[in-house]
């Protein structure tokens, strides 16, 4: 770790992706987070890297697709209409088993929607988005340190599994400024060019061919097993969570991203009123930490989600109480961030019950 | 014993999955033959489309990547960037290349991207049944213009070296046919004019090929080519649209 910088998020981000290796940087600006590839304009070129700034999403995304298929860390940020813009890309990225990384800066939608911070992208980023049957990792910061922590993370796990991660934060952490320290700088000269990488046979015995197709649909069959294997590796060994105040707690609140950061507010608020609550905060959105939930359903009275969106992380945490206790929920809509005050006043609602 | 034909090394055994009469075959052989004489198979990823040629990583033997549809330019652009040293190309037909896809080929070749595409245009979506396109012509009848292209239902042909080589950003843009062997002579000269243009850095690189579709222009293959010679090539024009210093 170094010295501690005051920084916001979108730019943190960027050079937390930079010192985590990030060699190539394709996107297209959308608000609310063009301080992220402007930060990258300047700091690529700098270091000898590529920053290409595509005619759209859908020419970024395909770029990454590109750079990917050579073994090389490759990110692009957007915001939410950009992201639906990527889903193709996302899917065929997914059935070629290449890593990248995506940072989706969520905004009021649907539509053209507008630029303030929402959480309505959940379904999207947790369950595909693209056609056919696929997941990305998706990870949840709620501190600019946090996303800063996380990038190097989202490069590790899409190597490791040979698959996309998204970071999925919103206009109010990409906004905000906050003290930040950096991780060590990763090492790029000790990156090679892996053996699967499509970058000309060169002295390789064999050729190499990456592709999300099989005209033959026993063969696309064990190519979807070849993904549902991966994410059942990835169910079992990268869960991330954080507890929060949950040790005494009669109830729990789940929340994740900026209304996870209000939450903890929400919960002192209620603390000193002699309520004991916690929260449950999933970090990584996917895989779902449905454990955690499913066993706290044995400690607290009722569960309380509250999200940027009509209940969408809702319905997971509904299959991992799978019925044991109530699950209540507030959530904002279009851009709308609630207060800790409001939170804990619809909390309190489902106290007499 | 002198050896006056050979299968170049690029070439795989398979058989190829194109109709009798479809010019793709020799496409890929006239491809396959400048990979081997420039030394390039090796150091080759052919980026492939969505089409009849979605199966050519059966028959060229170089590392491989299937786009999305008409995605060929993008994604090989970000090969290309990341790795210079890899030669680079796009193998796309008219649907992929100049319908879904002419963003991606526009700006790859705005920006002078380093990367060489070979342009299939044979007037009509072969793999989907023979649906209408950019490049069908005025007349002609397909299976979404039944009546026949109509310009004031589906506007004009599209002549994209035309469009292209209005641009600063191309070393080379040309026009080749397959129709009979001068011309193929002619498409393979224009070919490795395009691939030099990429070895020596001069930016983006594209060579159309007007070809046939017997199948779907429900002719003969003998006829297919006689409609090029007869009806095709008086509207796309073969010849050379743009050639930078230094591309030879």
């Amino acid at each position: 770790m170094g010295e501690k910088l005051l920084m916001k998020g979108s730019e943190a981000i960027a050079e937390a992706a930079i010192r985590a290796g990030a060699m190539a940087f394709f996107g297209y600006p959308i608000t609310p987070q063009n301080e992220t590839p402007e930060y990258f304009s300047r700091r690529m070129p700098e270091l000898g890297r590529v920053f290409l700034q595509a005619e759209s999403e859908v020419a970024a995304i395909n770029m990454v697709y590109g750079a990917a298929c050579t073994g090389t860390r490759a990110i692009t940020t957007s915001s939410s209409p950009g992201i639906s813009l990527m889903q193709e890309g996302f899917s065929y990225i997914a059935n070629t088993n290449v890593p990248c990384v995506v940072v989706n800066a969520m905004r009021g939608g649907p539509g053209l929607g507008d630029i303030a911070p929402a959480q309505a992208d959940y379904f999207q980023a947790t369950k595909g988005g693209g056609h056919g049957d696929y997941h990305s990792i998706v990870i949840a910061p709620h501190t600019v340190q946090e996303e800063a922590d996380l990038m190097f993370d989202a490069f590790e796990l899409a190597d490791k599994y040979r698959i996309m991660v998204v970071v999925l934060v919103d206009g109010l952490l990409g906004q905000m400024m906050e003290p930040v320290e950096f991780k060590d700088w990763v090492d790029v000269k000790k990156f090679k060019t892996p053996e699967w990488a499509t970058v000309g046979q060169g002295d390789r015995a064999q050729r190499n061919i990456l592709i999300s197709f099989d005209i033959l649909a026993e063969g696309l069959e064990k190519m979807n097993l070849v993904l549902q294997n991966k994410y059942a590796k990835i169910r079992e060994n990268e869960v991330r969570f954080e507890e929060y105040k949950m040790d005494d707690a009669d109830y729990a609140i789940t929340a994740f991203g900026t209304v996870a950061r209000i939450a903890k507010t929400t919960i002192e608020l209620a603390r000193n009123e002699g309520i004991k609550v916690g929260l449950i905060r999933p970090i990584t959105l996917y895989p779902f930490p449905e454990k955690v939930i499913e066993n706290r359903a044995s400690n607290v009275k009722f569960f309380f989600d509250t999200e940027m969106n009509e209940g969408q992380m809702l319905e997971d945490v509904k299959l991992a109480v799978n019925g044991k206790k109530p699950v209540y929920f507030h959530g904002r809509l279009g851009g709308i961030v609630p207060t800790a005050e409001e939170i804990l006043d619809e909390f309190k609602k489902h106290l007499g019950g | 014993m002198k050896t006056i034909y050979k299968v170049p090394s690029a070439i795989t055994s398979r058989d190829t999955t194109y109709c009798p009469g479809c010019t793709h075959g020799v496409a890929h052989r006239i491809v396959a033959e400048l990979l081997d004489e420039m030394g390039l198979t090796k150091k080759t990823v052919i980026v492939w489309p969505v089409g009849c040629s979605v199966f050519g990583y059966y028959f060229i033997w170089t590392d491989a990547l299937i786009a999305a549809h008409g995605r060929a330019c993008a994604m090989a652009t970000g090969i290309k960037r990341v790795h210079p040293e890899s030669f680079v190309m796009t193998y796309q037909g008219d649907g992929d290349l100049a319908s879904i896809g002419i963003a991606e080929t526009v700006h790859a070749a705005a920006r002078g991207e380093n990367i060489t595409t070979v342009f299939i245009n044979n007037g009509n979506y072969g793999m989907t049944g023979g649906q209408m396109s950019p490049t069908t012509l005025i007349g002609q009848v397909t299976t979404t213009s039944p009546y026949g292209r109509k310009p004031e239902l589906n506007g004009f042909p599209l002549h994209v070296p035309e469009m292209l080589a209005t641009m600063d950003g191309p070393a080379y843009i040309a026009r080749g046919a397959l129709d009979n062997p001068q011309h193929i002579n002619q498409a393979k000269k224009f070919i490795q004019k395009a691939f030099t243009a990429q070895q020596k850095r001069l930016g983006y690189s594209l060579v159309e090929l007007v070809s046939t579709c017997p199948t779907n222009w429900k002719m003969t293959p003998v006829e297919s080519i006689e409609r090029v010679k007869r009806e095709v090539l008086p509207i796309f024009p073969l010849g050379e649209f743009r050639a930078v210093k230094g591309v030879e």
